[in-house]
């Protein structure tokens, strides 16, 4: 919060400050005042899975292969050899031809998903208030990263050309 | 201000104090909440004469001891060492007694509210009680395994270094009350603890680091931390909080500690 404090919040010290008609209603105040998620008093109960520990190392290591990946990828498709305006049905199915494009593509189709997915995981964790909310929110995106990544999966294992 | 000790004054000393009480006004804006008058917090405004060579504590005394006696916060050494006085300054938390308030812009009114993410109890009182659970939960204390030796526990110069950074901490909350995802999941540890536990866990006396980072392999442990570095430019002792929670982060790896 900076020092720009809205002047009808503020009250000179003469003056009796019972915060009478004063209320913000802004809930960023609300919740310094009572946060919303206090930790309890008891010793939180231990998880005997690394799940957090592997996802941490997850997000790190596929983000290395995922620069490579990436990169290379944009770099082959829209920059090398005529540019954006080759892409086309029939450069798909060329690489697609190819066990080491076929490879790649699922490579970077599998690390992306599941590190774009762990990343929101994480956004969801931080910013849903509610339990029920955060099961919701971790449900859908559960649901869709499972569905894109096997749809993904299926498209590049029984890709046609001659359709 | 200044209490003399000795009767005669050195002529460089007297220039010093001369030159030394220039006062200014100060605006010390404060953000008050008292649940007995009104439910919401409001920001009430005191005008003080103050030299801007002395700290922001400074200010909040002068302003309970001669302006308005309800005004609660808690200080006890006054020297930052005990940690009580953890506020948020301008909007950075720091320790009011280590702030100067030449340091933080007198010209424009200066900020003081509580320290976020724990409940506010009165003005500048926050419960500190699920900040010091959370330290409680990583067992801050020295655990041994075999007999106890006949003499002292001996350690080098440099197994001491390994920690030395970490046993600076004065549990003052500046750094859990900065952290991002502290103010939004409570349950997480939270830096002030994995800072602690640093400590154990790096003690080549200490047999339990196992133990401790078993605790903080916990979802709500160091593997919530999204290196922000608030609790690092927070951090009053100048520790290097941050980097202590990658090194646990890193022990929890490769188990190596």
């Amino acid at each position: 919060m900076s020092t720009d404090t809205p002047a009808d919040l503020v009250v000179p010290s003469l003056q009796a400050h019972t915060g009478q008609g004063l209320g913000t209603g802004n809930p960023a105040d609300a919740l310094v005042v009572e946060p919303a998620r206090a930790r309890s008093k008891r010793t939180p109960r231990r998880t005997r899975t690394n799940f957090e520990m592997l996802a941490w190392l997850f997000m790190r290591l596929s983000g290395v292969v995922l620069v490579v990946l990436v990169l290379g990828h944009l770099l082959i498709n829209i920059v090398l050899d005529g540019g954006v305006s080759k892409i086309s049905f029939a450069f798909v199915a060329g690489k697609w031809a190819s066990p080491f494009w076929q490879f790649w593509d699922l490579l970077m189709l599998w690390l992306a998903m599941l590190h774009g997915s762990n990343g929101m995981r994480t956004v969801i964790n931080d910013y849903a208030e509610k339990d029920a909310t955060r099961l919701w929110l971790k449900g859908l995106l559960g649901v869709t990263t499972v569905f894109t990544v096997l749809l993904g999966t299926l498209v590049i294992f029984t890709f046609d050309p001659n359709i | 201000m200044s209490t003399p000790t000795v009767e005669k004054h050195s002529a460089a000393l007297d220039a010093a104090e001369a030159g030394g009480t220039e006062l200014i006004t100060v605006t010390l804006r404060i953000r008050r909440f008292n649940p007995e008058e009104h439910a919401d917090p409001v920001w009430v405004d005191y005008q003080l004469e103050m030299d801007p060579k002395e700290r922001v504590l400074d200010a909040l005394n002068k302003v309970k001891w001669e302006q308005d006696g309800t005004l609660t916060y808690r200080r006890s050494c006054a020297h930052g060492i005990c940690g009580s006085d953890a506020m948020r300054i301008n909007g950075r938390n720091r320790l009011a007694c280590k702030t100067l308030i030449k340091d933080v812009n007198p010209e424009k009114p200066i900020t003081v509210e509580a320290i976020k993410g724990l409940a506010v109890l009165k003005d500048l009182i926050v419960d500190m009680d699920p900040f010091f659970q959370a330290y409680k939960d990583v067992m801050p204390f020295l655990i041994t395994e075999g007999n106890q030796p006949t003499r002292e526990r001996l350690q080098s110069a440099e197994e001491r270094e390994r920690f030395d950074d970490t046993t600076k901490c004065i549990l003052c909350a500046a750094c859990t009350s900065s952290c991002p995802v502290f103010w939004n999941d409570g349950q997480y540890f939270g830096p002030a603890a994995i800072v602690n536990a640093h400590r154990f866990i790096f003690d080549s006396r200490d047999d339990a680091a196992e133990q401790r980072l078993e605790i903080l392999n916990d979802r709500e442990g160091v593997w919530r931390c999204r290196t922000t570095f608030n609790c690092s430019e927070a951090c009053p002792r100048g520790i290097e909080v941050t980097k202590a929670i990658q090194e646990v982060k890193r022990a929890l790896v490769t188990r190596r500690f």
